[in-house]
């Protein structure tokens, strides 16, 4: 706060390990909130998400308008091959504008993003 | 629980859509299909199922849905709208208002209730599926319309899957995705949209609740059953729709009103409805920002003329938008208020008048010509204050008149006569309590009309009649008051009847020489009834009593006119609001009295009209006979006559009669205040006011005045 040169100064990163998914999205909900609250800037590790379901991406599209109400910079990273294929089939990858690598299997005639 | 004011709210809205939903469905049974007509009914039902499930009021909810559903079909044409059906609607129609009571006072619907209910809901779902009517559950998935029908198919070759998971997905067990994959096992999914505009701010949402829902695009082999056995699951707490490839424009239209996102921007309904791609919609969102020199072109437009879409999947999409708007509109148009507001805010200016004509007095007694202009202006400026405040009390009549479009159409069925009804004078504005209090003798008085007045068809063919009866609702103003009247062509009354039955009853002496008028309105006496059998609807005897203390607890008067053979007329004369009158002032002594403005017709010097001194009680008005009577006499007011009496003409009803009073003092706004107890037997003063000098003024009750007069003219002669 003192320092306003330095644009990432107080930052945060939480990773998220194993599910992502109905049974965990309680008490993650509770989690991604406080890390939002502590940070003016966090990043989502998604490497380790070893389980998504439709309520973890539910909470993914919380927290990230979350953080675009309170104008702080949110971004997830490191997508796990689960992840990317949720988002993939969700269509949802626009909505949350982080850089993909996406590694695609040739791919159906008409798909798109 | 659900606090008490909004569930009243939902009650008053629940039943104005009742009561709108009834008078459609009343011209539905008599004209058929009118698009128009269906749709208000469907709008009804849907808006009273929405705002249930709102509260969770599932009764409601449960039942009103079989009836939406039926009527959607109707809608669309699938099934016709007959007499049948329009009956059966107005029997969902009553249930549902035996409902709304039950949550107004907040009691439980009887077992009886329940299970008519229940069979009102079986025979609805008779009409949805002709072939599985035995099928309990819900009917959620609605059949899509699968004939090719040649009007224009949308281009796309693919089907077109909404779905809406309901909250308890995740709980039940169930991952949204997973039929998604499953769907994928089916075909090919060209597109899908998730729609999360339904997910909750943080702090309100629950995370183990499903928000989600999707559009989606798919092409399959598949024919429409495989595709919806993969939803089997979630078909009890889930919205799909499902559209088959080249589905027609019309299905589109009707999915895009169906979705429940507002507001969408257009673009994004075309998408999810997969009308057009995501990428389309960037290709056209980037061919509308080029046109820079227009920025303002609607996108619709764009999307038509790059052959995107076609128009009319732009208009239903347009037209969602335009309702959405519409009804925000509306909403905001109109505001519930407490009456007791409006109350206070008439009170108060009515405080305002009295304190705007003492400021006048004081300006004239003064002679400035400037404070006298300007409280000029400042009271005419009162004055509209007064009107817009009293008319935000008023309400057209026209209400409570279509409410017997029902209860002649019942009582007509139950009698086996045909009667039409016929309503005029509508619009005929007049005071809210007024109107609340107008509807029991009105029925009463319909009803009897029916009942009595119009005879049986074989009866009027034979009387050289039309087999059909007119019975007629008629409302005006007149002289100050509302005049409402309700007419029939049946028989009439009987003059010897109801004088052979008073004598019996011992109402009247025998051998007493009476007018037709005094006949007639011995039937307005308690325990009067000349019907020859009873009915269940009237005959006992009680009821015109009634009507006439009703009436005139209102201030109001009846009367009766009638030709036997042709049909009778009951008017009902009514103040048109109880608090604030235009007054005309006059002197009698040293006291004021205020004449009703609406009443006085003309003022003229006594001396020039009358023969003699003026000691008489009439004078040859124009060659007309005009009784007069002096105030000062009536209200045995001491001094002497003062040179030039004045006389103001006052009509009352369809009589006119002269005042004689010393001074003329001119127009005065007034506000009556009642008098108390004490004054009760006091029939020509209707109540008091006060003046700018505040002095007391005494309001005159014409009516009362002239009926005292006369009642101590006969004293006199007998």
């Amino acid at each position: 706060m003192a320092n306003v040169n330095n644009k990432n100064q107080p930052s945060g990163r939480i990773a998220i390990v194993g599910e992502l998914t109905i049974y965990t999205a309680m008490e993650l909900k509770d989690k991604l909130l406080t890390g939002l609250s502590a940070a003016e800037e966090l990043e989502l590790d998604l490497s380790e998400v070893g389980e998504i379901d439709a309520a973890g991406l539910q909470l993914l599209v919380m927290i990230k308008r979350e953080a675009a109400a309170l104008g702080k910079d949110l971004h997830f990273t490191g997508h796990s091959q689960v992840v990317l294929e949720l988002l993939d089939l969700s269509g949802l990858a626009g909505f949350f504008g982080d850089p993909l690598l996406i590694v695609r299997k040739p791919i159906d005639e008409g798909k798109s993003i | 629980m659900i606090p008490d004011e909004y569930l009243q709210t939902f009650v008053v809205e629940c039943r104005e859509l009742l009561e709108q939903m009834e008078e459609a469905l009343l011209i539905v049974e008599q004209a058929a299909d009118d698009a128009e007509i269906i749709n208000a009914i469907f709008r009804a039902a849907h808006t009273i199922k929405g705002s249930a499930g709102m509260f969770g009021i599932d009764p409601i909810v449960v039942f009103t849905h079989a009836a939406e559903s039926v009527l959607d079909q109707v809608r669309s044409g699938d099934i016709a709208m007959c007499s049948v059906l329009a009956a059966l609607f107005i029997e969902v129609h009553d249930h549902l208002n035996v409902l709304i009571n039950h949550i107004a006072e907040g009691t439980q619907p009887t077992g009886e209730t329940d299970v008519h209910g229940k069979s009102l809901v079986e025979r609805l779902e008779a009409y949805l599926h002709p072939a599985v009517a035995n099928q309990m559950e819900m009917p959620v998935v609605h059949q899509a319309k699968l004939e090719r029908e040649e009007s224009e198919a949308v281009g796309t070759d693919h089907w077109h899957i909404s779905l809406r998971f309901g909250l308890d997905v995740f709980r039940n067990g169930m991952d949204p995705f997973s039929f998604v994959r499953c769907l994928s096992s089916l075909g090919n999914i060209v597109h899908l949209v998730t729609i999360i505009d339904a997910i909750p701010a943080a702090d309100r949402m629950d995370p183990e609740s499903c928000y989600l829902g999707f559009e989606i695009s798919f092409s399959s082999d598949a024919d429409k059953l495989a595709i919806e056995s993969i939803f089997n699951f979630v078909r009890s707490d889930c919205l799909i729709r499902i559209l088959p490839p080249r589905s027609k424009i019309s299905g589109y239209q009707h999915l895009i009103q169906e979705l429940p996102e507002e507001e969408m921007r257009l673009g994004e309904i075309l998408v999810k409805c997969g009308t057009l791609t995501q990428k389309e919609l960037e290709h056209v969102l980037r061919l509308q920002l080029e046109h820079v020199d227009n920025p303002q072109r609607p996108i619709g437009e764009v999307l038509v003329e790059q052959h995107l879409v076609r128009p009319p999947v732009v208009e239903a999409a347009l037209e969602k938008q335009q309702q959405v708007k519409d009804h925000k509109k509306n909403e905001a148009n109109l505001i519930r208020v407490d009456a007791d507001k409006l109350d206070e805010l008439i009170t108060l200016v009515g405080e305002l008048i009295i304190a705007g004509a003492g400021t006048n007095l004081i300006a004239r007694r003064a002679k400035m010509a400037d404070l006298i202009e300007s409280t000029a202006t400042l009271s005419r400026l009162v004055e509209e204050v007064r009107d817009s405040a009293l008319a935000l009390r008023m309400v057209p009549i026209g209400g409570t008149f279509s409410r017997f479009q029902r209860v002649v159409r019942n009582v007509s069925k139950e009698l086996g006569k045909d009667i039409d009804l016929v309503i005029s004078g509508a619009d005929t504005e007049l005071d809210k309590t007024v109107v609340e209090k107008i509807g029991d003798p009105l029925t009463h008085l319909v009803r009897n009309s029916i009942d009595h007045g119009i005879e049986a068809a074989e009866l009027r063919i034979a009387r050289g009649k039309p087999a059909k009866g007119t019975l007629k609702l008629n409302a005006y103003h007149d002289a100050g008051s509302i005049v409402i009247e309700v007419s029939d062509d049946g028989g009439g009354l009987n003059k010897e009847k109801i004088l052979s039955k008073a004598i019996e009853r011992g109402l009247v002496s025998e051998g007493a020489n009476l007018s037709d008028k005094e006949i007639y309105s011995l039937i307005f006496e308690a325990g009067f009834s000349t019907a020859d059998t009873v009915s269940n609807l009237s005959g006992r005897g009680v009821g015109m009593d009634v009507v006439r203390r009703n009436i005139q607890g209102l201030r109001g008067t009846i009367d009766l006119d009638s030709i036997e053979g042709q049909g009778s007329t009951v008017r009902i004369r009514l103040p048109l609001t109880l608090a604030i009158i235009d007054g005309f002032m006059v002197g009698v002594g040293n006291a004021t009295f205020v004449i009703p403005l609406d009443m006085v017709v003309e003022c003229i010097e006594l001396r020039a009209w009358a023969d003699d001194e003026g000691d008489g009680q009439y004078l040859n008005l124009r060659g007309e006979v005009l009784p007069y009577q002096r105030l000062r006499d009536h209200f045995d007011i001491e001094g002497d006559r003062v040179q030039r009496e004045n006389v103001v003409v006052v009509r009352y009803g369809e009589h006119k009669a002269g005042l004689v009073v010393d001074k003329l003092m001119g127009e005065f706004q007034t506000v009556i205040k009642p008098l108390c107890k004490l004054f009760k037997g006091e029939k020509s003063i209707g109540g008091f006011t006060i003046l700018g000098t505040g002095e007391v003024a005494l309001i005159v009750d014409v009516l009362g005045l002239m009926q005292q007069v006369a009642g101590r003219e006969v004293a006199v002669l007998g």
